[in-house]
């Protein structure tokens, strides 16, 4: 059922030199199973790569993103593909949300052939190109110039779409975001500049990094919006608003008001710079999947036991896949060498010993 | 006829430019001032400010948005005023342009090329004095290059503007205004030299020395001086750091039996220390006399003229190391 009907946004958008959007916005029966749904996918991927880095079949670095789904949803619920996504290193949910299969994200993960880059990258490093998503970068705060860049390049072939740039609250104190806003408002890019603050950079709390925390005004001259990030429908409806600002008027910051379940990174048991009252007071009041569920139950557009077999589906869809993914094999050792180049006009790259182990490039 | 390395470099702009509309400049001064050293001139008049573009002094924010524009198929030209500066972003050009079409399997190539003044000027002392060949020609992903000569600046320009992958172009400014004989087929705008292939300026039997921008000049000289004292140099211009063109070092290397590596840049970890040891690897029983280095001295650059020609390679530095390597030493310990 895709008959439209308004909610109303609880937590009001605070506007920087800016009217903000109505509080109210528009959804479906079927948008809501299918919020509900994709959330709950990620969910449960996140907590299967949890236990999979755990059983130590994941290694190095794995940033998850259990809690901040709403972010996520929200934001391609409002976008198409022509508009682009870079973001930081916690991009699982990210690839997802663009497109990208359950079977692709837990092979890249356990460094198999079957990964959305052949193993290659690893948990930091997903993209999927042709729907618009650009990775999955792995230092703090690169990405943000590099979107501007993608947002460029959109303007430059009068692509009408935008670029949405993630960044996390310790990146927005990064120079080089700075930098590129500069120039991204200078030259009118449609670049979307969205901070995930989920409040913990690392382990710094924002007060402790940011002078200013209220990271929607950091943009000064440029013009900012706050948004309730565990609310997918506030977030749909600001990220709607954003892109149509960028694309007429140059770029604009939203900050999402998030919260991430996780610590940091599988390193981090998340408990010695916050409390776990805190963690499960934001589970209770905040979390973004419960919210959908009460929507969906109290506009009776399905039942608790509908609900409850959507998660038995997901977790089924999601044990599946990481049994798919276990069977991929590791990737071919020539793949050592490719793809270091587009063109690599037969040079030669060395392995380890190179008498024993060398390649030519194509 | 003659050409300069600016114009050969403008030209090679102008022409790719005009071929490919992906294809866009930025950098601080490229457009209303003309470029700081010029090389850009009448590019904005010509293509327009959405094509020259003029960016605030911001190195990392501006690299950062020609990466980005490459990962979506624009072909950036980034130009450094001098690639001193370019260290402000070395993360971009390195991390975020140089590592992605490896991490990504191929699914996002970096088709740009980040040029401008490379290694030593003259009086402008040790931050704006540095050559960063060995540091890019280190990084697997990059293409390094390295022009002397007009026909170099053109034909490598225009290989790199092609080129899909990332291209580190690094110029010379002491050479933009230095003028070479060039052909009817090097101002062919069909005209482009190929990545990865070393020139061999100067046939010799004796003796092979390498170098790249402008030591290939004083290599020249050098090796004019050494006629007369009877040995007979082969002066190799390296053109292209990464590919580095092994085989035509080796080949010559096997001919002469003798090696002198010249650069302007530091000795520890240098260009002539990769080269050397390539030699070593592939054609080490060829070799009738220890492998020689002449390269920048190895300390910041000097301010005072007399301590800046010290500390940058002379052709005297060069006559003396290759009468080393022949053994012909009374002069030249």
């Amino acid at each position: 059922d895709s008959t439209p009907f308004t909610v109303d946004i609880a937590v009001p958008f605070k506007g920087h030199h800016i009217e903000p959007p109505p509080q109210v916005a528009e959804t479906s029966p079927k948008e809501l199973m299918s919020f509900f749904r994709d959330m709950s996918r990620m969910r449960r991927m996140e907590i299967a790569a949890d236990q999979l880095y755990k059983s130590k079949l994941i290694r190095g670095f794995c940033h998850l993103y259990d809690g901040q789904e709403a972010v996520c949803i929200g934001m391609e619920a409002a976008l198409t593909q022509q508009d682009n996504i870079i973001t930081a290193y916690r991009d699982h949910c990210t690839y997802l949300g663009r497109g990208g299969t359950l079977p692709e994200v837990f092979s890249e993960l356990m460094g198999r052939k079957d990964g959305c880059t052949l193993g290659k990258g690893g948990s930091m490093h997903f993209y999927k190109k042709e729907n618009g998503f650009y990775g999955g970068h792995g230092i703090v705060g690169a990405q943000v110039p590099l979107g501007a860049g993608l947002a460029f390049a959109q303007k430059y072939e009068k692509v009408k779409a935008a670029t949405f740039a993630l960044y996390g609250d310790g990146a927005a104190n990064q120079g080089q975001l700075f930098e590129s806003l500069n120039i991204a408002a200078l030259w009118d890019l449609p670049a979307v500049y969205v901070c995930e603050n989920n409040h913990y950079g690392m382990g710094t709390a924002e007060w402790r990094a940011a002078k200013s925390p209220e990271y929607y005004k950091r943009g000064d001259y440029v013009p900012g919006l706050k948004v309730d990030g565990m609310d997918a429908l506030a977030v749909k409806q600001a990220v709607k608003f954003a892109k149509d600002h960028a694309i007429t008027k140059g770029p604009i910051m939203l900050e999402m008001d998030t919260y991430r379940y996780h610590g940091h990174s599988m390193s981090d048991p998340g408990s010695t710079y916050r409390t776990r009252d805190e963690i499960s007071g934001v589970r209770q009041e905040r979390d973004p999947i419960e919210r959908i569920r009460k929507l969906i139950l109290l506009k009776e557009i399905a039942t608790v036991a509908d609900l409850k077999n959507i998660e038995k589906e997901v977790k089924k869809e999601v044990e599946d896949a990481v049994a798919k993914a276990k069977e991929s094999p590791q990737p071919d050792p020539s793949a050592l060498f490719s793809n270091v180049y587009v063109k690599g006009y037969g040079s030669r790259a060395f392995g380890c010993d190179r008498k024993h182990s060398s390649a030519v490039l194509p | 006829m003659q050409m300069n390395v600016r114009d050969a470099l403008n030209s090679a702009l102008d022409e790719e430019m005009t071929a490919d509309s992906k294809v866009y400049l930025m950098g601080e001064e490229v457009g209303e001032y003309q470029g700081a050293y010029k090389v850009s001139k009448g590019l904005l008049q010509k293509f327009g400010p959405e094509r020259v573009l003029d960016t605030p002094i911001t190195e990392a924010g501006f690299t950062g948005i020609g990466v980005g524009s490459a990962f979506y198929g624009l072909k950036p030209i980034v130009e450094f005023m001098t690639f001193n500066f370019a260290m402000q972003a070395i993360d971009h050009i390195i991390n975020s342009a140089a590592k992605t079409n490896y991490m990504s399997a191929g699914q996002i190539s970096v088709p740009i090329v980040f040029r401008g003044p490379n290694g030593a000027a003259a009086g402008v002392a040790a931050q704006h004095s540095q050559c960063f060949a060995a540091w890019y020609g280190s990084c697997p992903g990059l293409k390094v290059l390295t022009p002397y000569s007009a026909e170099d600046a053109r034909g490598l320009m225009k290989a790199a503007i092609r080129d899909p992958d990332p291209v580190v172009f690094l110029e010379n400014e002491l050479l933009y205004g230095e003028s070479f004989p060039v052909s009817a087929e090097v101002l062919d705008p069909s005209f482009v030299l190929p990545i990865g292939k070393a020139k061999i300026e100067r046939v010799g039997s004796d003796v092979t020395v390498t170098a790249f921008s402008k030591m290939v000049g004083y290599a020249l000289k050098a090796a004019e001086l050494l006629e007369k004292d009877g040995i007979n140099v082969e002066v190799i211009n390296l053109r292209s750091i990464r590919p580095l063109d092994r085989e035509t070092i080796n080949q010559s290397v096997r001919k002469t039996n003798r090696l002198v590596t010249v650069e302007e840049g530091w000795p520890q970890h240098g260009i002539g220390a990769e080269i050397c040891m390539s030699v070593v690897e592939e054609s080490f029983e060829y070799l009738d006399a220890p492998v020689e280095r002449i390269t920048g001295a190895d300390v910041p650059m000097p301010y005072a003229a007399n301590l800046e020609r010290m500390a940058v390679p002379q052709i005297e530095d060069i006559v003396r190391a290759v009468k080393r390597a022949c053994y012909r030493s009374a002069s030249g310990k």
